[in-house]
């Protein structure tokens, strides 16, 4: 029984352990691929609260985190220290995803979808067209990795590292909402919106909530993003980047903690693996995807959770 | 500048394109609450199914014919049976995703399999202009906008004159009423999908003469399909119709008035305020909220 009880943490920090000594048996470009891997990570974990967990479909994950990567990017070449641009990112995408969400507090949740793509769509078009801002399609180039406590991160292997730690906290700071009063609240909302309002949720705040937290958690990874690639343009922010992301949760397992780690695993990993095969991998992948849905709609992690365990009792509707 | 009859007049051809894959999305979601993000797409591939024939040497008429045959073929019937059948039971949302990855999918086979360069497509129209009250229009726009609403109206009268289209409408306003009373409700609903894949078919063979065959011109179709349908009103046939010139209209203006770097934007922003302040669309009825 202890055994079992140890056996989750334990494999964390074998995970964990694994990833941070990686980097020594890889070349620098293999390194960066593993970077944009806990970035992109971090941007799913933060749909998966919104769309897994809480229930709202959001087509706008990628414009969050192209609005926290310009956000870092401008404010950074302006002498603002990372560190409060990475906090500065975060608010605002948190603050832009409170005001979207109203909409979805009038309709129905379908709504919110088109809400959202219309929202990434803008924001790819202010990206492209704003030059004063943005640089256009020339974009901001000479973004410098930051030193944090005396640390400099500007070798491939130390951002990696930074990253990586970074994976970590937002993955705590998660588990630790989904476990709260609040990720309850979310799950609730999901399952039966009417019965959740019965028993006194107050799901107007708690549907804001966890549409803003996950805009947030969006845009802490691209604050993180810009440093890595050192130079951003629009065409990584574009809708598909978000519908993107929207897959890889859903493909992982949405709603699971693990998902997101798996599902951009998938997204972001495995195309480098399989290089030779080039755009027949984009077909491949979408046709996957939707075997995947039809049969398994609950995702890896789904398949995963019943394979391993067949019969836990404290199988609780928090995963 | 161009006069503003001009911009008018072209934003009524392409508000006749936008129409016409706009009914079809109203109709999925109306009798199967099918949200298809696919639909733009489902309007860029009949092109290359048409062009497919045309490579084999058949004369214009008969590729589109084949085009249209085909697009029914996939897009209606096996799009219904082996996406949204086994898929609905899962929920919307559940299905509205596995859109997007047919979206994916359907782009990226056309790039991958056919060319990621634009291929030329003949026109059925000539491509001499004429004078209408001022405005030079092309014959080609002209005709473009006749078979479109040619189109639309014989779908309404089908709609409204006769047993089968009446029982369509019996099964997207109340399903388990139309069963009871007889309506081979399945059979209504293939018919829908059959329905919307001519009509998207119809406008691929329209609008590619004048776009060029592209794997990516469905992101553009696509979205104006979504901003028409919600504008106008989800649950509405003629809100669709009504919805899709609004936003031809209004697209030409603002790329004369406004911008054309953020021509895209104005129909998003009008999408934005009517799901703020008149989510049922302008000419929809409420539907209950869930919540």
């Amino acid at each position: 029984m202890t055994l079992q009880r140890l056996a989750v943490p334990g494999a964390i920090l074998a995970g964990i352990i694994a990833l941070a000594l990686a980097p020594y048996g890889l070349k620098n470009y293999g390194i960066s691929i593993l970077g944009l891997w806990a970035v992109t990570t971090i941007a799913a974990i933060g749909l998966n609260l919104t769309l897994g967990y809480a229930g709202q479909v959001s087509l706008a994950q990628g414009a969050f985190v192209g609005i926290g990567a310009y956000a870092t990017a401008i404010l950074m070449a302006k002498g603002v220290p990372f560190g409060a641009t990475l906090l500065l990112s975060g608010l605002l995408c948190f603050a832009i995803g409170w005001l979207l969400g109203y909409p979805a507090l009038r309709v129905q949740h379908h709504y919110l979808a088109f809400v959202t793509l219309a929202f990434a769509t803008l924001a790819f078009l202010v990206f492209r067209n704003e030059q004063w801002l943005t640089g256009g399609i020339y974009g901001i180039s000479g973004i410098r990795r930051p030193v944090i406590l005396g640390w400099n991160t500007a070798p491939e292997r130390a951002y990696f590292h930074f990253c990586l730690i970074m994976l970590v906290l937002v993955s705590g700071f998660v588990w630790w909402i989904v476990r709260s009063p609040w990720g309850r609240a979310f799950l609730a909302l999901r399952e039966n919106p009417v019965r959740a309002a019965s028993l006194g949720v107050d799901t107007r705040r708690y549907t804001l909530m966890a549409f803003a937290i996950g805009a947030g958690i969006g845009g802490v990874a691209g604050a993180l993003y810009a440093p890595l690639v050192t130079y951003i343009d629009p065409v990584p922010f574009a809708l598909s980047f978000s519908l993107n992301l929207l897959l890889m949760v859903i493909v992982g397992g949405g709603g699971y903690f693990f998902g997101p780690f798996v599902g951009a695993m998938i997204a972001v990993l495995l195309p480098e693996w399989l290089r030779f095969a080039q755009g027949l991998y984009l077909v491949a992948y979408a046709a996957a995807v939707m075997v995947l849905l039809v049969f398994w709609p609950s995702g890896i992690m789904g398949i995963l959770d019943r394979l391993l365990r067949p019969a836990d009792p404290n199988q609780g509707a928090a995963r | 500048m161009e006069s503003l009859l001009y911009l008018v007049l072209a934003g009524l051809m392409t508000g006749a394109i936008y129409a016409l894959v706009a009914i079809g999305f109203t109709l999925l979601w109306q009798t199967s609450q099918t949200i298809n993000f696919a639909q733009g797409e489902f309007a860029m591939l009949p092109a290359f199914f048409m062009l497919v024939a045309l490579n084999l040497k058949l004369p214009l008429w008969l590729a589109i014919l084949l085009g249209v045959g085909v697009s029914i073929l996939l897009l209606g019937l096996a799009f219904k049976r082996l996406l949204v059948d086994p898929m609905l039971r899962h929920g919307v949302l559940p299905l509205a995703i596995a859109t997007m990855a047919l979206a994916i999918f359907l782009k990226e086979s056309v790039k991958e399999f056919y060319s990621a360069e634009a291929q030329r497509f003949p026109s059925l129209f000539p491509e001499q202009k004429v004078d209408v009250g001022g405005a030079m229009i092309s014959i080609q726009s002209i005709g473009v906008f006749l078979v479109a609403i040619a189109a639309v109206v014989a779908l309404q009268l089908f709609l409204s004159r006769t047993r089968t289209g009446r029982s369509m409408q019996a099964v997207a306003q109340n399903p388990t009423v139309a069963r009871i009373l007889g309506v081979p409700v399945e059979r209504m609903i293939l018919l829908t999908f059959a329905i919307n894949a001519a009509l998207v078919a119809l406008a691929s063979a329209l609008v590619t003469p004048i776009y060029l065959a592209k794997f990516s011109n469905g992101e553009v179709l696509g979205m104006a399909a979504f901003v028409a349908a919600i504008v106008g009103g989800f649950n509405q046939i003629r809100g669709a119709i009504a919805g899709g010139f609004l936003l031809g209209i209004v697209d030409n203006i603002a790329a004369a008035y406004v911008s054309t770097q953020y021509r895209a934007a104005i129909p998003l922003l009008i999408l934005i305020v009517v799901i703020m302040v008149r989510p049922q669309g302008l000419l929809g009825r409420a539907e209950e909220r869930t919540v």
